[in-house]
């Protein structure tokens, strides 16, 4: 039997460090740092994680030292239960991690050559103030952009704003859950939000297209999984990929990649035909069944058999499982969905099964949200807007409801038909490099900047390409925004500094109030210290930051509407019709199919496989690559292939090899290979985040493979701007071809 | 008294939190781990199973490691929770040959760690760090010598394996099916 190390290995390949099995070279014994034996009491202070966007309430303890030593989970909090993930468990890392960004950057050599300079505050925050006022001299303020993943956004969006402009993207909408809101808003009138109001807990029936949760580690969404499994509940898993929860499911369906939307529009046939749909429900609230009874017939399972390779009984048997379980059943809506460039119309397939089940406001399918709001500090109003993205992309992506990441991307670079573009980025918590597809037209843009600042915790590809890095101090290390996202009650929660924040790195309040000073802009931050914003916002719902200190996460009764639709409720939507639109008046208006229409999609050609990508539980984006915690039990990812397709190229666990696409792009590092008949025969599998050509990152540099830098075909949703990924395909080289070498 | 614990492999999705905590809690260096996550996949696709397990030091009725230490560093603590003295460990290394389940590491503090089913916190009335902390609650502890503990209930109504039980160590870390 082979010992655990390899079996690691297996599941997690290369964990550095860990193979040593010798005890040669130990020293005399020490005492440990912290004797766990003698544990007392160790102070603690409230934070929310910024590990990811989940948002977790928790503990920060401090051992005797006073130095960080754990973080747990706070129970009030209905993100985590008390329970943080293993990435907000590891957000210790982020703080003792010794490659932080530790003082302001200037850049001195052409841009993207890494030579900087190090810089005091003052003179970084000067020329990055003077260059936003030559900047709005010159072209009008709108000409900058704020990019933003992360709390920090919120305070150089208001920078933004009372500057003048309101291009204020973050990639989280136009590059993952963009596509599912809009089509959720086109039938419900209302979106998924983020922690999603899936009301698993109580679910009997959970489907899940593509959508791998346990590896994606939306916290609070797979413990209410492990709850529903517990009771007993059926999970449908539709992936190409057998998953971690795929193991878990009652059915699992392979299906061939790029076809759901048949899979989709086959079961609501089914359903219908058989009049297994909520009768009542669909009579009351929705608008256009007729139309879609007529729609989906052509779409039977022997049809679908044929394109999504699903054995028709099993179609028939799945759908059947979803009705038995109505209305407590789940087709979940996803997160990161932006696949193949008719994700709006795939989702809204999604959201009008839901529909015709019955699940949207009923317990065990959608519940209805409830917030907590903060009034903003007293400031000034903003100033009119002037330009939006909007105008570079006349007659398109209308139905977009927040801006376009990639939009504002491509309206930087210069093109005869538009009357100007970007000059100046503001890129906070987000690596655009790796987060929006297509690199070389995103380098293209930041070429064409007269202004790149990056605010983060970390260096990255972007921070190379910037003209001024912000070292911005962890979310250990500072006060934010108060949480006040939806779920089943309204919470706040409180993040505060558990230790002063290390070398001169600083919070984005303090960034943003600095250059509003140097701008002219001082009253819209108004506030003397963060503590005083805070305290004020607090006192206007009945708290204080003294209380919140105390107790980290603060839980309000909800309003006069019940979490789930009363029995015979008639409920307003707010949509066109005021009814849940199976058939959407919304797209109908804008020449869009209005309800959706099965199209095919490309094929890998001969010798070529499908570039999937996906989540590991222990690692968010390509943010947590270098922690050193997390790092310990990840360090690369792996290039998975089905055996099928490891004999046909002579691959074995472990051979390194380079990844080309279709379009000639070969991967900068090599990867390893996994040997799995976890995934199809006509796809490669990556998990995204990896791969890191910063060589500032001294654990990810080099490790592992970006899937993103592979995807270079971009299909764009027409509906709104979508940038769907999954259409590339990879090949295998065994060297690396010396002509491909990109600076 | 006699502690022991059972991971469901049914809701265990391998994330890896049990041993963020635990190297948290407990200060283990970067590097090395008291417990660790296996994936085991049979079939062929696509009638395929996956076996996800967090595992552990087994606290062994019979351990190996406490017979062959040659200092008594290794011994069985309350509750049956076998224990390193790390004063009286010489790091000769027998204890991590002899463990079938190779629970165990070379400090670099120069003695042998392992996991200690979080003695310190059991004493103060809590779960262990892996237990506390697991996002699926797929981990049970408890006293077997308590019918009503949490681990003794789950045991009592659910399928369950050990691992390697004919190494003949009478293991009491249990994987339900």
């Amino acid at each position: 039997m082979a010992n655990r190390r390899d079996f690691i290995k297996i599941s997690f390949t290369g964990v550095a460090g860990v193979a040593a099995t010798g005890i040669t070279g130990c020293k005399m014994f020490t005492p440990s740092p912290i004797d766990p034996f003698s544990v007392t009491q160790y102070s603690r202070t409230p934070t929310y994680c910024e590990v990811c966007f989940w948002k977790c309430a928790g503990w920060v303890y401090k051992n005797q030292e006073g130095k960080i030593w754990k973080i747990e989970g706070n129970h009030e909090d209905m993100n985590c239960n008390g329970r943080l993930c293993p990435r907000g468990t590891g957000g210790v890392g982020m703080y003792y991690d010794e490659d932080r960004l530790r003082k302001p950057l200037i850049r001195q050599g052409e841009r993207g050559s890494q030579s900087f300079r190090e810089a005091e505050w003052d003179e970084a925050l000067d020329l990055v103030a003077g260059r936003m006022e030559k900047l709005a001299d010159e072209y009008g303020p709108e000409c900058l952009a704020l990019f933003t993943h992360g709390s920090g956004g919120t305070y150089f969006g208001d920078l933004l704003r009372a500057y003048g402009s309101v291009n204020i993207a973050a990639p989280s909408y136009a590059q993952c859950r963009g596509p599912r809101e809009v089509a959720f808003i086109a039938t419900f009138g209302d979106g998924v939000e983020s922690p999603e109001i899936t009301d698993i807990r109580d679910t009997r029936c959970l489907v899940l297209i593509g959508s791998h949760l346990g590896e994606n580690m939306h916290n609070g969404q797979v413990q209410e999984m492990s709850d529903a499994i517990d009771k007993g509940a059926t999970i449908i898993t539709v992936d190409p990929r057998f998953s971690t929860v795929a193991a878990k499911s009652r059915h699992w369906l392979p299906i061939r990649p790029a076809t759901d939307l048949a899979l989709l529009l086959t079961w609501i046939n089914i359903i219908i035909e058989e009049e297994w749909y909520d009768k009542d429900y669909v009579e009351r609230y929705t608008y256009g069944f007729d139309n879609l009874r007529e729609h989906v017939k052509p779409y039977t399972p022997e049809w679908a058999f044929g394109i999504t390779t699903i054995d028709p009984s099993v179609i028939r048997e799945t759908a059947r499982e979803m009705a038995k379980a109505s209305p407590a059943v789940i087709v979940h809506p996803g997160r990161h969905v932006t696949w193949y460039g008719d994700d709006t119309q795939r989702l809204r397939a999604v959201a009008i099964l839901n529909a015709i089940l019955g699940s949207w406001g009923r317990r065990g399918g959608f519940f209805r949200p409830a917030y907590a709001s903060l009034p903003r500090y007293p400031a000034p109003p903003f100033p009119e807007p002037g330009r939006t993205w909007r105008e570079a992309f006349p007659d398109k992506y209308r139905l977009a409801d927040l801006a376009l990441a990639s939009a504002i991307c491509e309206a930087t670079i210069p093109s005869h038909d538009r009357e100007c573009n970007f000059k100046g980025w503001i890129v906070n918590g987000t690596n655009l490099i790796e987060t929006l597809p297509d690199q070389r037209k995103t380098v293209e843009a930041i070429q064409n900047l007269d202004l790149l600042v990056v605010v983060d915790t970390m260096p990255a590809a972007i921070t190379g390409w910037a003209d001024v890095v912000f070292p911005e101090c962890t979310y250990l290390e500072r006060y934010d925004i108060i949480r006040t996202g939806p779920h089943r009650k309204p919470q706040i929660a409180l993040r505060m500094p558990a230790t002063e924040p290390l070398y001169e790195s600083k919070s984005a309040w303090w960034m943003a109030k600095e250059l509003a000073n140097r701008l002219g802009l001082g009253e819209y931050f108004a506030a003397a210290s963060q503590e005083e914003e805070l305290d004020w916002q607090l006192r206007q719902i009945g708290s204080s930051l003294e209380e919140m200190k105390r107790i980290g996460v603060k839980t309000y009764a909800r309003g006069a509407e019940d979490i789930y639709f009363g029995s015979d409720e008639d409920v307003l939507f707010p949509t066109n019709s005021g009814k849940i639109e199976l058939y959407s008046t919304a797209f109908a208006a804008e020449g869009f199919d209005p309800i959706p229409q099965y199209t095919p999609h490309e094929e890998p050609p001969t010798g070529y496989y499908r570039l999937n990508y996906g989540r590991a539980p222990m690692h968010t984006f390509g943010r947590t690559a270098n922690n050193p915690n997390l790092a310990d039990l990840m360090d690369e990812n792996a290039i998975w292939v089905n055996p099928k397709v490891a004999r046909e190229w002579g691959l074995e666990n472990n051979r390194e090899v380079w990844l080309m696409n279709q379009d000639g792009v070969v991967s900068s590092f090599p990867g390893r290979i996994r040997v799995t008949e976890r995934i199809r025969w006509d796809s490669v599998y990556l998990v995204h985040g990896f791969g890191h050509t910063d060589k500032r990152l001294t654990r990810a540099y080099g490790r592992g493979v970006s899937d993103n830098e592979l995807i270079t075909r971009v299909h764009t949703d027409p509906i709104m701007g979508g940038t769907g990924m999954r259409g590339n395909f990879v090949t295998f080289l065994f060297k690396r071809p010396e002509s491909e070498v990109l600076s | 008294m006699r502690y022991a614990m059972a991971v469901d492999t049914r809701k265990c999705v391998g994330c890896s939190d049990c041993v963020v905590a635990c190297q948290t809690e407990n200060s283990v260096p970067v590097g090395y781990c008291r417990d660790w996550v296996v994936e085991v996949t049979d079939g062929t696709y696509p009638q395929l199973q996956t076996e996800i397990r967090s595992e552990r030091c087994n606290q062994c009725g019979n351990a190996p490691c406490v017979r062959c230490c040659p200092t008594g560093s290794s011994h069985y603590a309350d509750g049956g929770i076998v224990l390193v003295k790390p004063r009286r460990c010489i790091g000769c290394g027998a204890c991590i040959t002899s463990c079938p389940y190779d629970a165990r590491y070379p400090h670099p503090d120069g003695y042998v760690d392992k996991c200690t089913f979080c003695i310190h916190l059991i004493k103060r009335g809590q779960q262990p760090s892996c237990v506390a902390v697991c996002p699926t609650r797929c981990i049970y502890f408890g006293d077997m010598d308590d019918p009503n503990s949490e681990v003794s209930r789950v045991l009592s109504h659910r399928r369950y394996k050990s691992l390697i039980p004919e190494a003949g160590t009478d293991p009491y870390l249990y994987f339900l099916l």
